[in-house]
């Protein structure tokens, strides 16, 4: 994330002379300082990270081992011992919640980030290309999308079997026409604007046009659809879960645990309320986080909370 | 300077726009600029004037391969462009830039005022884009330092026209092609602007091809001037010729149009019947005759033909007006039909 927030940020005329480094850094700081300048961004940027971190260091923070089946102990009430108790199988759900934030961050973060890899170049050639590329493209883009995910699922899971992959092929398959999309859209509209007309008529080369000039205007819009997708992708990986087409039912998800606990419900509701609440937590803080980020990446909205 | 090739220049230049829709349903092709020709020599300033939709706009930023030319020519020192594609306006574009009418437009809303200063020098591979040599850069049109870590939006109309210009200095061309340059400017920054492009010329002999309509512009700064209405040339010539004895009855309604601080010349009637004729129906014959007031049966049928005359001077029309003849008294109204 880091990373893509550097290439947003604006060029400045010290970078034009040469020194990276320093004004790399302080551009971070600017730009955190934005986030961190309105209460939503800071709850957001306060939840993404409490998630992140939660997945880096699931083995350190579970006190149990999250597959361990104990029979005798299932369907415990939350206690000392069992801090949200044991689903049906006796398996500690605090473990289960936490490692689960590793498997739906892994899934999410990869998911998205090949999507966003692969969606920019191929938005950009739609929008700035050759014109008698546009119209294939678009409609490449818009026969994947209007498979219903569902079936896409089933077809990749028939194909090469379920499993976290599987689940990551499945997202970044559906996702990629959406952000190319976006991306072709922006293009197409930055195209005809004076700056870029200007730099054509400065002579310069397209590659410069495409990744100094256009990209950088493209990012800041792709990136907010990215952070408010993560909550659906978490949602998309539960749900194939739950169809037995995603993740394996002993691996722990976040959708595992929803669909575990839908079939106990009426015995305890603990296991479900421990599935949906971090589900709902990293919704919520990603959304804000992604809104934050755009508000700050923008230099003109920023003038404007800043004054 | 008559000696020298020019610098640029267009020949019989026309830009259509193709009409869109499946072929045999396609509407016929509108024609932007029609057989427009025009030169600039080095060092001077040519002034093309035309009300808005005149296609003067078309014509600068087609003359820069922007907008693709359908037909013309365009010569540079004398030597044709093979033709109209981006590899063959290169070379122009490395030696001409183009201002734009909004100049906040005109610079990426991501990057700040030094970075976009030094792009030309960056894309060119000449000239340096170091801080100091960016800072004397921003000096040369009157902008401090502190303006160069802005964003354009954060500029006014003023600092930002200073900024383009800066932009287009930095790799000194010799054409600049200015699009209404003091459109929304205070007509004190409008002055700064103009002597800004006189101090520009005198130090580097670069030529400008100024589009305009504001008439004050061009008697402050004009050597020559163009005058397009409908995308074609009506009357053309040195600006003093021109101002001071229009020929074409069109060139005399634009100078009488403009309003005199003069209370005891108040006009008595509009100089131009009615509104301009859109160029997806042009007129038959001269296409000015809708609204000429010397307006004869010849005019609706007969097209004139741009005839040059003496003096470098080339007017459009059966009927033009005695021009050099006589200075026209102030106050004088055209002849009625």
């Amino acid at each position: 994330m880091a990373m893509l927030t550097d290439t947003a940020t604006p060029d400045t005329p010290t970078e034009a002379a040469g020194s990276h480094e320093p004004r790399a850094l302080a551009r971070f700081a600017t730009t955190l300082a934005h986030i961190l300048s309105t209460p939503l961004g800071a709850i957001g940027l306060l939840l993404a990270m409490l998630i992140v971190l939660t997945a880096l260091l699931a083995p350190l923070i579970a006190p149990y081992d999250p597959t361990a089946i104990n029979v005798k102990d299932r369907l415990a009430d939350p206690s000392l011992t069992h801090l949200l108790g044991t689903d049906q199988l006796g398996r500690d759900l605090f473990s289960r919640v936490i490692l689960g934030t590793r498997t739906a961050m892994t899934v999410a973060l990869t998911a998205l980030a090949t999507a966003l890899a692969l969606a920019l170049p191929l938005g950009l050639v739609a929008g700035y290309g050759p014109r008698w590329l546009d119209g294939p493209m678009v409609l490449l883009f818009d026969s994947i999308s209007s498979l219903p995910m569902i079936m896409l699922g089933l077809a990749v899971v028939v194909l090469i079997g379920p499993g976290v992959p599987t689940v990551i092929l499945v997202i970044v398959l559906y996702s990629v026409p959406s952000y190319a999309r976006l991306v072709r859209t922006q293009t197409l509209s930055l195209k005809s604007r004076d700056f870029i007309k200007a730099e054509q008529a400065m002579d310069a080369g397209t590659a410069r046009i495409l990744f100094r000039h256009l990209l950088p205007n493209v990012i800041g819009p792709l990136l907010i659809l990215a952070c408010l997708d993560i909550s659906t992708v978490i949602t998309l990986e539960a749900g194939l879960s739950f169809l037995g087409l995603g993740v394996k039912p002993q691996i722990p998800s976040w959708g595992n645990i929803l669909s575990d606990g839908f079939a106990v419900i009426r015995k305890s509701a603990v296991p479900v309320v421990a599935g949906g609440v971090p589900l709902v937590l990293a919704t919520l803080g990603f959304t804000f986080f992604g809104e934050a980020l755009r508000d700050a990446l923008d230099p003109r909205l920023a003038r404007e909370r800043r004054p | 300077m008559r000696e020298q090739p020019p610098l640029i220049e267009a020949d019989r230049l026309s830009v259509d726009v193709p009409g869109r829709g499946l072929p045999f349903l396609r509407r016929a092709p509108l024609s932007i600029l029609a057989e427009v020709s025009l030169t600039v020599r080095p060092g001077e300033i040519v002034c093309l004037i035309g009300e808005s939709g005149s296609g003067k706009t078309t014509f600068g930023r087609a003359l820069l391969g922007l907008v693709r030319p359908s037909s013309g020519r365009i010569e540079v020192d004398g030597v044709p462009l093979p033709d109209f594609s981006a590899r063959s306006f290169r070379a122009l574009r490395r030696q001409a830039a183009l201002l734009f009418q909004d100049p906040v437009s005109s610079f990426n809303p991501r990057q700040r005022i030094g970075a976009m200063m030094a792009e030309p020098r960056a894309i060119a591979g000449v000239g340096s884009t170091r801080l100091a040599d960016i800072v004397a850069l921003a000096g040369q049109v009157g902008l401090s330092e502190r303006f160069l870590a802005r964003f354009p939006h954060a500029l006014s109309g003023g600092q930002a026209r200073r900024a383009a210009v800066a932009r287009a200095l930095s790799v000194t061309p010799r054409l600049i092609v200015a699009d209404e340059p003091t459109a929304g400017l205070d007509v004190s920054v409008q002055g700064g602007v103009l002597n800004l492009f006189l101090d520009i010329r005198e130090q580097h002999d670069t030529a400008f091809l100024l589009i305009t309509h504001n008439l004050s512009v061009v008697r402050h700064i004009a050597d020559r001037i163009v005058i397009l209405y409908l995308g074609r040339v009506v009357e053309s010539g040195r600006a003093d010729d021109v101002l001071r004895a229009p020929r074409h009855p069109y060139t005399r309604a634009l100078l009488d149009s403009e309003p005199v601080p003069d209370p005891t010349r108040r006009r008595a009637e509009p100089p131009v019947i009615g509104e301009v004729p859109s160029i997806a129906r042009r007129p038959a014959g001269c296409e000015f005759h809708t609204r000429c007031p010397r307006a004869q049966p010849r005019c609706r049928s007969e097209a004139p033909v741009l005839a040059d005359e003496a003096g470098g001077r080339q007017v459009a029309c059966h009927f033009p007006l005695p021009g050099a003849v006589s200075i026209p008294a102030p106050g004088r109204r055209m002849a009625k039909s």
